[in-house]
């Protein structure tokens, strides 16, 4: 096990001090490997406090450049950051906070061909992605090679937040939503709009349960689905059964190997929004 | 009987399924969960999920954006 330099003890200080925490639960973040999918309006907020917590390696997946509409929202990113890849001028952000995170980045998209592989590396996964395909074949992805997943998700001024271990008998995405929403059900954020605010709450709920993976310490949301209203200002937890029929990870599982949905003009301006 | 849907009253005239009242509420089960009680009820037993007087019912809606 390594040491702590003299300036780890004193940046992660009040860490140390928790008991909940202390120099050993430091430790296991320093050697966590998590995987954070979108650089966007929840991954900037997420990616920023894991990175400040010590997780000490972090992977970044985000296949586009960083558009002036998106910094309303997207705090990881600067003005002068406009035209640049997302998953580079989040990496620079976070070496810049914290030297002693090592920052992966998948400058792509994540497919059926490429996400297993990448993901099998992590020992916890993000998911901030801003379309529906991606969010299906993430939790696919992640249910076929057993990784817990902390998802977060938002719309106007809507958040939902969960946590999906189908490999410890907990739901999965599928055991809530089994198939993506039919095209236009669903208004885009670049159509509808989203508090940009609503991206820090829920992106640091994300970043919050995931520490709380990795230290094995609390309540998991495994099991269990916070909704937040901003409007109003309501966190509502919900439970969460394993649906005994769903198609991914039941006993009557009919999909047995990563599925590709076609994104629809809807998606797409989603995935832009 | 009473029960309540997204924070409203509805009188239902007696104990039906998940699946009758989605229909009387012309709601097509696609893009959404249902929560009776605080409970989220798979999609796959909206069919057998009694609704009972002075249950709580709240229609969550899909969100993706990231």
């Amino acid at each position: 096990m390594m040491e702590f330099t003299e300036e780890q003890l004193e940046r992660y200080s009040r860490h140390i001090i928790l008991p909940e925490v202390g120099g050993k639960g430091q430790k296991k973040l320093l050697e966590a490997k998590v995987f954070c999918l979108g650089a966007g309006g929840l991954g900037s907020p997420a990616l920023m406090y894991l990175a400040a917590a010590g997780v000490g390696t972090i992977g970044i997946a985000d296949g586009d450049c960083v558009d002036l509409s998106n910094l309303q929202r997207q705090i990881i990113h600067f003005t002068p950051d406009v035209g640049r890849p997302k998953v580079e001028s989040a990496a620079e952000k976070i070496r810049a906070l914290n030297p002693d995170v090592k920052v992966i980045t998948y400058n792509e998209r994540l497919t059926a061909d490429n996400v297993r592989e990448i993901i099998r590396d992590y020992d916890i996964l993000l998911d901030g992605s801003d379309n529906f395909p991606t969010r299906y074949l993430m939790n696919d992805a992640a249910y076929f090679e057993k990784k817990t997943l902390v998802s977060g998700s938002m719309f106007r001024f809507d958040g939902q937040l969960t946590t999906f271990k189908p490999h410890e008998g907990y739901h999965c995405y599928r055991c809530i939503y089994p198939e993506p929403p039919p095209p236009g059900l669903v208004p885009s954020c670049q159509e509808a709009g989203v508090l940009g605010a609503l991206a820090g709450t829920i992106g640091v709920l994300q970043a919050t349960e995931a520490i709380k993976e990795i230290l094995g310490i609390g309540e998991s949301l495994a099991g269990q689905l916070l909704i937040f209203d901003a409007l109003r200002m309501s966190f509502r937890k919900v439970k969460v059964r394993k649906d005994p029929e769903c198609p991914l990870c039941s006993e009557k599982a009919v999909i047995k190997e990563l599925v590709t949905y076609e994104e629809s003009c809807e998606l797409m301006a989603q995935r832009r929004g | 009987m009473k029960i309540k849907v997204n924070g409203k009253e509805m009188d239902i005239d007696r104990e039906i399924t998940l699946s009758d009242l989605l229909e009387r509420l012309d709601i097509i089960p696609r893009g959404i969960a249902v929560e009776v009680n605080r409970e989220i009820v798979p999609k796959s037993l909206y069919g057998e999920k009694v609704i009972k007087a002075g249950d709580i019912i709240e229609i969550v809606r899909m969100v993706g954006g990231g």
